[in-house]
Parts: C-alpha cells; sequence; structure tokens
C-alpha cells in the first residue's frame, strides 16, 4: 500500500499550485466568468504547455508518457483546477470525450483527435443526455437512420456542457434498438446550439439536431455499443469530478478557519465560540473522508473490471456530494453576510460544489446504483 | 382539545379567498408563483389594494387602521395570501418600525408616519447590522451626536450600515445609532428615523451569489436628522430593539409560504421523469418530500400553539420565537433544495433574462421557462434565512442561555 505522490506528480502539482496562485486570481477568475467564451484561451494554451491536456493519452497519439497519464494524474490535477474554480471545459474535452475516444476510438480517429487536444486546438463536448431523461444512461430518443453508407441524426441533447466552446460533439443516437456514438462538426447543417452559462459561471448548451447527416467514418466504437462506452467515460469524468470537489472543500476549509480566527464579535474572535468550532471539525472530517474516497475512485476507475470500477465511482460520487454539501453549506453559513455576496469566493464554491453535486448524476442516483450493486454481490 | 378550525374561522377563510380572486392581480400572482423579479411597484400596489379594503396591518391595532383580527384569522390570511401568490408584505415598515412607533412614539410621530406605512405611501427599510456588529449588534459604532441649532435641534449622524434589504426604494430607514460610549455598550444605543433623501446618505448595492441586487450597504456622512426622528428616550434605544425583535411572532415561521412551496416542490416532481415515470413515483425523492412534509407538519402546530397561547395572555419574548425562526428558515431551505435537486441537469443553467416577467423561454428551452428558471437560484439566495434576523446559531444561543439558564 502507497499514498505517496511519486516525484513527477508532485512537481505537476507544484506547478499547477504556482499557476492557479499567479494567474487565476479570483478576481481574473470573477471576469472570466462574464466574458463572451467564459474561460481563458491563455490558459487552455498553458495547459496545452504544461501537458495537462495529452495527460491521459499514450505517447503514440500526443500523450506524454508511453501509457499515458492515469487517473491519479488526473485526480492531482483537478484538485488543483478546484482550489482555483477553473472555468476551461478541461472535464468535457479531455477526461469525457478525450478518454471516450483513447478507449473506444478507431486508430483513425484517435491520431486525428487525441494528438489535436493535447496541443490544445480542439475542443469536444459530449451530447448525450436529453430532456426528460434525468441521470438514466439509456434514455436516448435521438434517432440514428442509416442514410446512403451513413446516418441522419435528428433529436435532442440537454445541458451539454462545454459544447459552446466545442469544435466538435460525440451524439448517442439510436439506431432502432441500440445506441450509437458519432463524431459530428459543432456547426455542421441541421446543428443548433442555444448557449448559456450555468450557475457557477462555466458554458453549456442545449442542442437540437434536424436532418444532421454524417459519413460511415463518424460512428465511434461498434454500432449499437454506445452504453459501455458512455458508462466508462462518464465514471472517467465523475471520478474526476470529486477529485475536483475536493480541491474546493480543502480550499474553503482553509478560508472559512482563517475567518474563524479573524472575524470578531462579542470581542472575541467567534472561532472561539464552541458551537462553530465543532461545526469547523465536522467541516474537516467530511474533507478528509471525501478525500479517502476520491482517491479510492481513482485507483479504481482504471480497473478492468467494469462492474468493480462503476460501484466504486457510485460510491465516491454519493459520499463525496454529501460531504460537499455539509462543507459548502457550512462554510456559508459560517461567514455569516459574507458568505452569499458575490464578492467572495465563498459563494463561488459553494455553487461550484452544489453544481458538480448533480453533475452526470447527483448523490441520490449514485446511492441508488451503488445500493442496488449490493443485491448482485 | 380541537385541532379544527371553527365555523366562524372557515367563513372568515372563505371571505379571504374571495376576497383574493376578485382583488389580486393575475400579473403579480404570476410572478410570485413563477418566482419571477418582482419590481418595487408590484409590493406597492399589493398593499394599496390591501388597505383600500381596509386589511392593510392586519396586525395592527383598530385604533391605528389595523384590522384587530386575532392571531389565528392573521395565520389564516398569511396562508391564504401564500397560497394564492400574493407579494410578501414586507416587514420593515409594518412589522418592525409600527409596533415601536406605537408603543414608544408620541403622539405626532404616530400621526406622521403610521399612516404612511398602512397606505403604502412610505417604503422602510433597516438599519441595524454594520460591518463590525452583526451578532454582536450591541456594538455598533454609527455615531449621532446631538447639536443645538437656532434652526432646530438635530443630530449629525456618521457611519455606514450594512445587510440593508432592499434600501435602493426606501423613502425612510429606522436606525439604531450611539449616541454614548459611557457605561455599557446596550446603554448608548438610540432609535432614530431617517429621511432617505437628505443629504449624506449613500446607497451602494451588494449584489448576492445569485445575482440579485437585493441588499445595500448604507453609508452616512454628516446626516442632520431633526430631534423630532428620535423614538422614546435617547440611550433606550436598545429596549425598543429587543422590543422589536421579540414582537412578531406570527408569520415569523413562514408556514403559509412553506405550504406553497411544498405544494410547488410536488407539482415539479410529478412533472420531472426519472426512469421514464414521474419522479415522485421514485421513493427515495418521495421519502425526501415526506421528510419535510413532516417537518412542516409538527412546525404548522407547534406555530398555531404559540399564536393561540399569544392570543389568550400577553406572552413575553421567549424561547417560541426563536423555535418558529430556526425550524421555520431550515424548511425553507430544504424546500428550495429538494426543487432544484428534482430538476436533474437542468438545475445547471443559468440565464439570467429568465426571471424577467416577460422571458416565456424559447424554442429550445421551454422546458426550462416552464418551472425550472428560478429554482436553483433560489436555492443560493435562500441560504440567507439561516443567517438574518439573528442567525440559527444566535436563537440556539437564546434558547440554551436565556431560556434554558445554561
Amino acid at each position: 500500500m502507497d499514498f505517496n505522490y511519486t516525484e513527477e506528480q508532485l512537481a505537476l502539482q507544484d506547478t499547477l499550485r504556482r499557476f492557479i496562485a499567479r494567474d487565476y486570481a479570483f478576481e481574473h477568475r470573477r471576469a472570466l466568468a462574464k466574458s463572451a467564451d467564459g474561460f481563458d484561451r491563455q490558459a487552455w494554451k498553458t495547459f496545452a504547455d504544461f501537458g495537462i491536456l495529452a495527460l491521459p493519452f499514450p505517447e503514440e497519439f500526443g500523450g506524454i508518457s508511453e501509457h499515458g497519464g492515469n487517473a491519479v494524474d488526473t485526480m492531482l490535477v483537478m484538485e488543483m483546477l478546484g482550489r482555483g474554480l477553473a472555468l476551461e471545459p478541461y472535464v468535457p474535452t479531455v477526461v469525457l470525450c478525450g478518454g471516450l475516444i483513447r478507449d473506444a476510438g478507431s486508430s483513425a480517429q484517435k491520431e486525428a483527435l487525441l494528438p489535436a487536444i493535447a496541443g490544445g486546438e480542439l475542443m469536444l463536448a459530449l451530447a448525450h443526455f436529453e430532456p426528460g431523461a434525468r441521470y438514466e444512461l439509456d434514455h436516448v430518443a435521438t434517432t440514428a437512420t442509416a442514410k446512403g453508407s451513413g446516418w441522419q441524426l435528428d433529436g435532442a441533447k440537454a445541458v451539454v456542457l462545454g459544447a459552446p466552446s466545442a469544435d466538435k460533439l460525440i451524439v448517442s443516437a439510436r439506431d432502432g434498438k441500440e445506441i450509437s456514438l458519432f463524431l459530428i462538426d459543432a456547426k455542421a447543417p441541421g446543428v443548433t446550439l442555444r448557449a448559456y452559462p450555468t450557475q457557477d459561471g462555466a458554458r453549456a448548451a442545449d442542442i437540437k439536431l434536424a436532418n444532421v447527416t454524417v459519413g460511415a467514418d463518424a460512428l465511434i466504437g461498434t454500432a449499437g455499443g454506445a452504453l459501455p462506452i458512455v458508462e466508462r467515460a462518464l465514471d472517467y469524468a465523475n471520478a474526476a469530478l470529486c477529485a475536483e470537489a475536493v480541491g474546493i472543500m480543502s480550499a474553503l476549509n482553509e478560508v472559512t478557519l482563517e475567518y474563524l480566527k479573524t472575524r470578531k464579535q462579542f470581542g472575541v474572535p467567534i472561532g472561539k465560540f464552541q458551537a462553530l468550532q465543532h461545526r469547523m471539525a465536522d467541516m474537516v472530517i467530511a474533507t478528509e473522508q471525501a478525500r479517502s474516497m476520491a482517491t479510492l475512485a481513482a485507483v479504481r476507475v482504471d480497473s478492468r473490471d467494469a462492474a468493480e470500477r462503476s460501484r466504486s465511482v457510485a460510491a465516491t460520487k454519493a459520499y463525496v456530494t454529501q460531504s460537499a454539501r455539509l462543507v459548502g453549506q457550512q462554510a456559508v453559513q459560517l461567514h455569516g453576510g459574507m458568505g452569499v455576496v458575490d464578492e467572495l469566493n465563498v459563494a463561488h464554491y459553494f455553487k461550484r460544489l452544489t453544481m458538480i453535486g448533480l453533475t452526470f448524476g447527483d448523490a441520490d442516483y449514485h446511492l441508488g446504483k451503488f445500493s442496488d450493486s449490493l443485491l448482485a454481490a | 382539545m380541537d385541532l379544527n378550525f371553527t365555523a366562524e374561522e372557515q367563513s372568515f377563510r372563505e371571505d379571504v379567498r374571495r376576497f383574493l380572486r376578485a382583488k389580486l392581480p393575475a400579473e403579480i400572482s404570476r410572478k410570485v408563483l413563477g418566482g419571477k423579479r418582482l419590481e418595487k411597484d408590484d409590493f406597492v400596489r399589493w398593499q394599496q389594494i390591501l388597505h383600500a379594503q381596509g386589511w392593510g396591518a392586519v396586525g395592527w391595532p383598530t385604533a391605528f387602521g389595523g384590522t384587530g383580527w386575532n392571531a389565528v384569522q392573521q395565520h389564516i390570511f398569511d396562508e391564504e395570501c401564500s397560497d394564492a401568490g400574493a407579494p410578501l408584505q414586507l416587514p420593515f415598515g409594518l412589522k418592525m418600525v409600527a409596533p415601536v412607533i406605537m408603543a414608544f412614539g408620541n403622539p405626532a410621530q404616530q400621526q406622521r408616519f403610521l399612516p404612511r406605512i398602512i397606505d403604502g405611501s412610505d417604503w422602510w427599510c433597516q438599519g441595524y447590522s454594520e460591518p463590525g456588529s452583526g451578532s454582536d449588534l450591541a456594538s455598533l459604532k454609527m455615531r449621532a451626536v446631538r447639536v443645538n441649532s437656532p434652526e432646530g435641534d438635530h443630530y449629525v449622524v456618521n457611519g455606514q450600515k450594512t445587510w440593508n434589504t432592499l434600501g435602493q426604494y426606501a423613502d425612510w430607514i429606522f436606525c439604531l445609532v450611539r449616541t454614548s460610549t459611557e457605561g455599557r455598550q446596550q446603554e448608548g444605543i438610540s432609535f432614530l428615523l431617517i429621511d432617505m433623501k437628505t443629504p449624506g446618505i449613500t446607497v451602494r448595492p451588494i449584489i448576492m451569489l445569485d445575482g440579485e441586487h437585493e441588499i445595500n450597504e448604507v453609508w452616512f456622512e454628516d446626516v442632520r436628522v431633526p430631534v423630532q426622528n428620535l423614538i422614546g428616550e435617547e440611550n433606550k434605544g436598545w429596549t425598543y430593539a429587543k422590543f422589536l425583535l421579540g414582537h412578531e411572532r406570527t408569520g415569523i415561521a413562514g408556514v403559509g409560504r412553506s405550504k406553497r412551496e411544498l405544494k410547488k416542490l410536488k407539482e415539479i416532481a410529478r412533472k420531472e421523469t426519472a426512469n421514464g415515470r414521474p419522479l415522485i413515483e421514485d421513493q427515495r425523492f418521495r421519502d425526501r418530500i415526506a421528510q419535510v412534509e413532516l417537518e412542516l407538519m409538527a412546525l404548522e402546530i407547534t406555530n398555531l400553539r404559540v399564536i393561540s397561547a399569544e392570543g389568550e395572555k400577553k406572552l413575553a419574548p421567549g424561547p417560541e420565537a426563536s423555535i418558529l425562526k430556526i425550524k421555520g428558515s431550515e424548511i425553507q431551505q430544504m424546500l428550495t433544495e429538494l426543487q432544484m435537486q428534482a430538476l436533474g441537469h437542468y438545475a445547471l443553467p443559468w440565464i439570467e433574462e429568465a426571471l424577467d416577467a416577460a422571458w416565456t423561454g424559447d424554442a429550445l428551452m421551454e422546458a426550462y421557462a416552464d418551472h425550472a428558471a428560478p429554482l436553483s437560484g433560489r436555492y443560493f439566495n435562500f441560504r440567507k434565512t439561516t443567517i438574518y434576523g439573528g442567525s440559527n446559531e444566535i436563537q440556539k444561543n437564546i434558547i440554551s442561555q436565556m431560556i434554558l439558564g445554561l
């Protein structure tokens, strides 16, 4: 058993920590959230230079190490991006779509897409969930109709994270009974985006597909084989989101502790009051427990055993979301009025934690998934 | 023991319903029920309508134009207004400063201010908290220095108030000010009424986490306030402030509004789907609704017990107000959280214009416009409810220290 990061991992962590502190200050981040893109394209280039856009890819497709980084590397990156409340679409492009193409793409697709992602030249978004589907993976009403040697896609997709900046979309669609995945151009004729900011300052879109035609080479994986691919990619994404949440919770505990030590009422720092001391202690306990679970997910998500992988990620997402709820709500409460204003980072950390909890399955969904797995054991 | 409303109370409820059906403007109730942003005019217009009916101030004694209704009638009125989607009657004038003016103001102050509160002419706001004085309110520093002058004796006020709700619309502000630094800090505080148009007052917006402008900082620089605007005696303001905080018990629990929001939660859970079935059929989610309903059932009865007892004999401010505040705010937060959670991925979009009454969605966002748009913002906004009005931690201190003697 070894819980230590390698030298290389520690060096990367240090690089990102310094980048966030120096180039991604809260005021900069606030301005970015209100800008047209909603993120920093310069930071994206810097991420490419750091090698984190290439992190999960093997060397032959633009990666920085022979077999590509593992999910522990991703965890470390996400924790740091969480601390900075980074708005760049790292999860949609690199973790979700990059991971999906790495695991299920053809050689030609990997060659065409992964080096471009690694170099910061290509952004992607996964258009899978649909209005009314909630978090169910197989609820896909979008249709793929065979047309010539390719397909015609029609349907609607809901809250596609990172879509407004994406060059290409990975779309799930049903051909008769089975669901397949297709790579389409975000600007292809028939694709309509309704872009909007999300509650936490990121960007997403609802998407309408009408008579969108794609060639045979647009298919990712086998025809009808989408579900296990999507499930695996979402497991990676959820493991990454959990690590991001842990980074945010750590940062939130730091600012809250500082506030308890400096804010004075009744002539003493409010941290002298036992009720608040215990609250802070509960937040620290919840964060350490969440960190343990995020570590578990990062290690198990690379497992070859799909059931083991999904079960571990579901357990982690349920647990981390519950911890994040406690830490987020109490950080706001302990800050009093200062916790509910836009000008402090506290509320922004809280909003991001809340949205992580509602992305790709909430705590109840994942608890249910884990709970169901007990029957199979 | 009888938990049923009497025949008279039932018939009173019918009267209120008839009035609301006839007089509550549909464009206002649509905003309230749809979670849209309310304008100043919506609040003022509703106050004028209530006043025309003689119901402008349901908690006031008849001598000042109130209804003279008992606590149970007031509760029924609140419940029906909430259910129908009437705007909340903001408490700052009607329920906060008015009772202080009635109890401690002189007849000239009563005649000057009370009629303009009940008819909606004056919008009042509160000047209590300061940046360094939140939970520890008695440490407040805003200075008022009395100056005798041939043009009229007045106070010169300097300092800053914060967490001021909707002061951007206000005509008047009631303030706690420091008039003495001698003795205990509670003994040097006075209660002043200040015209917001007085030179030297600056209102600066504080944008909240949901992006809305609901609160402000208010700065006072050499603001001259006539001594006629002092309530009661100088340096006795803390007594009046405590009276104000303990006075208002009906409505503090927000039972009527929470019942409306519970109903809305169930409607949303019927519209949203999981596994192709209405979300309300998902047992895990339905149990969460059931749990908050239990809390609300208990609070409703607790609230009725408190206000019924109050009807029989005037209670000194006790633990009741703190219990109602704590449970009421926690329930409001649970409801906003479940409404948000019901949306799944649609909790994420933030469409700024969605709170405008005119926004009805666009081709791709119709479902979102139907009910989802305001819910996440409300969840974030409602974190304030366990912080304001004496944080829930302070309320627990009141129960444990003042009531239980710990």
